[in-house]
């Protein structure tokens, strides 16, 4: 197709192209690791508050001249602290409490963004524009990605037993919250590399869909990340195609290749459908 | 020895068990009962440090248990897993072997081996790499009992562990609790079902926010401290049956 070969052309002509695909594709492989324990551990909805939640973390970050990565962190992680806090101190349920944080933090946001007056569009923070990713922001992505393999790999004994069964871990001393806030540290910083090429909007999508493709075709996490990984990876070059060949927005073009493929996984995974009805009520039979 | 004294424990304000003391005979297995609500479930996660007592101390071997929870093995119910979790049988028995390993150590071939002989013990060779969740109940408390063995752990708290299973896992289940506490283990099992009281325990903690009575199963199942737990209705029913059946 003359298209394909126009986008290779330009990948080889185009500096910014290059600099686009390869942020692209590095974002893919972390969502596609740290997704998987997003939704093992039931905490899509989670995923999605924080990564809404940097947004205040990215005006300041503007306003004051500080680092993004510092700004949208702090950020992040105090949402997760308010979450849980009210959720512990309250009868009011989980989802309640991410509901009420993480729109406010938005509003929050989307108000400093406006009094920042700044050249930054709020449009591209929210919904992505890889093709104005520069070189320094390519450089974040690496360090941001080594940062996020790091984590997974040093306490992937940890991370699986904590999601798999909590109170078998904490009864062994484990200490979970401390893994829990860890883990919300990686996802805002999943979210700043993502800025850029999906945007805060849609970040949890390249989190979450990934995953799911990964988990309904393995049962293994190690495979389970891997799959979700190359997902993501797959996403992201096609995505960015379809944005440059048809001039569409490239964070939304992404999304929806990944969420093709979990069409396509959905339906052609009947094993487990098999075991999700099994699941329900587990035979007795020895 | 496991030693529980004056322990207090709640939520909020409100105090579930009130200073309570017992002690688990090494070599025994004992059995917890007590209507719903009697504080079975909370006795077990103060044992496994899960929620802080108000009052009284956990002692193993004259040592608060806090220090050494790597002693404790537990196997809880089955209910309150996620069995959807991409795993398969052997890494689940693996996992057992976690709490002795540090930060970013890695299974030791022996512990592997370890692994293998406790899938072994509990007959689940055969299922070693089926997914976790395309287990029969009973084969599910096995896959647990085994990581317990795995654990190697001085004392093995288990909570509920025959409801819902088949017979076969059940016996199974019971005679690797026999080996244990041969061995000199503390096996502690909280459980419901009033019929195999006797033919289970050695030892019997009769709860109702407090103990209501303790010791030897012989010297404590009897239909006045049922009847003061439960309800003087069951201790009626409970020990007029064993008369007839007698």
């Amino acid at each position: 197709m003359a298209s394909i070969q126009a986008f290779i052309t330009g990948l080889s002509q185009y500096n910014f192209l290059q600099t686009a695909l390869l942020t692209s594709i590095m974002v893919g492989v972390m969502s596609g690791i740290v997704g998987s324990f997003i939704i093992l551990r039931g905490m899509s909805l989670m995923g999605d508050a924080i990564s809404h939640s940097v947004l205040p973390g990215v005006a300041l970050a503007y306003m004051l001249g500080i680092n993004l990565v510092i700004g949208a962190s702090v950020m992040g992680v105090l949402a997760a602290v308010l979450i849980g806090y009210i959720a512990d101190r309250s009868a009011l349920k989980n989802d309640t409490a991410i509901g009420i944080i993480f729109s406010a933090f938005f509003a929050l946001g989307f108000i400093l963004i406006s009094l920042a007056e700044s050249t930054t569009n709020l449009h591209h923070i929210l919904f992505g524009n890889v093709l104005a990713v520069s070189d320094s922001d390519l450089k974040l992505t690496a360090w941001i990605l080594a940062a996020v393999v790091l984590f997974v790999v040093l306490f992937f004994k940890e991370l699986l037993i904590s999601s798999f069964d909590p109170t078998f871990a904490q009864a062994y001393g484990l200490k979970t919250t401390f893994l829990h806030y860890g883990l919300m540290v990686v996802l805002t910083l999943v979210t700043v590399s993502a800025l850029q090429t999906v945007g805060i909007i849609l970040i949890v999508a390249m989190l979450i869909t990934p995953a799911a493709v990964g988990f309904l075709w393995t049962n293994s996490l190690a495979k389970m990340m891997i799959i979700a990984s190359s997902v993501g990876v797959v996403s992201a070059i096609v995505g960015l195609y379809f944005s440059y060949t048809w001039n569409l927005a490239s964070g939304p073009a992404i999304v929806l290749v990944a969420a093709f493929i979990f069409a396509i996984s959905f339906l052609l995974s009947p094993k487990r459908f098999g075991n999700r009805l099994f699941k329900g009520g587990v035979s007795d039979e020895a | 020895m496991l030693a529980i004294t004056n322990l207090t424990v709640g939520y909020g304000r409100t105090d579930i068990l009130r200073d309570l003391s017992v002690t688990f005979t090494p070599g025994h297995i004992t059995g917890i009962i007590g209507p719903n609500g009697a504080g079975k479930s909370t006795l077990i996660k103060a044992l496994l440090n899960l929620i802080k007592p108000r009052q009284g101390q956990i002692l193993l071997n004259d040592t608060p248990v806090k220090s050494q929870l790597n002693q404790i093995a537990y196997v809880q119910q089955r209910a309150d897993l996620d069995l959807s979790f991409p795993i398969d049988v052997e890494h689940v028995v693996l996992t057992g072997v976690y709490p002795q390993l540090k930060l970013f150590h890695e299974p030791t071939p022996a512990m592997h081996d370890a692994v293998t002989a406790a899938i072994d013990q509990v007959g689940l060779t055969d299922f070693k790499h089926r997914q976790f969740s395309a287990l029969s109940g009973g084969q599910l408390q096995r896959v647990f009992v085994a990581r317990a063995l795995v654990q190697q752990a001085q004392v093995l708290i288990l909570d509920e562990p025959f409801v819902g299973i088949d017979l076969a896992s059940e016996t199974q289940i019971m005679a690797i609790l026999r080996e244990l506490t041969a061995a000199g283990k503390t096996v502690i099992i909280v459980h419901h079902d009033l019929n195999k009281v006797t033919t289970y325990f050695d030892d019997l903690v009769i709860l109702n926010h407090g103990v209501i009575a303790a010791g030897s199963t012989e010297r404590v199942f009897t239909r006045s401290n049922i009847g003061q737990a439960f309800s003087e209705d069951l201790g009626k029913v409970l020990f007029i049956e064993e008369v007839n059946n007698g």
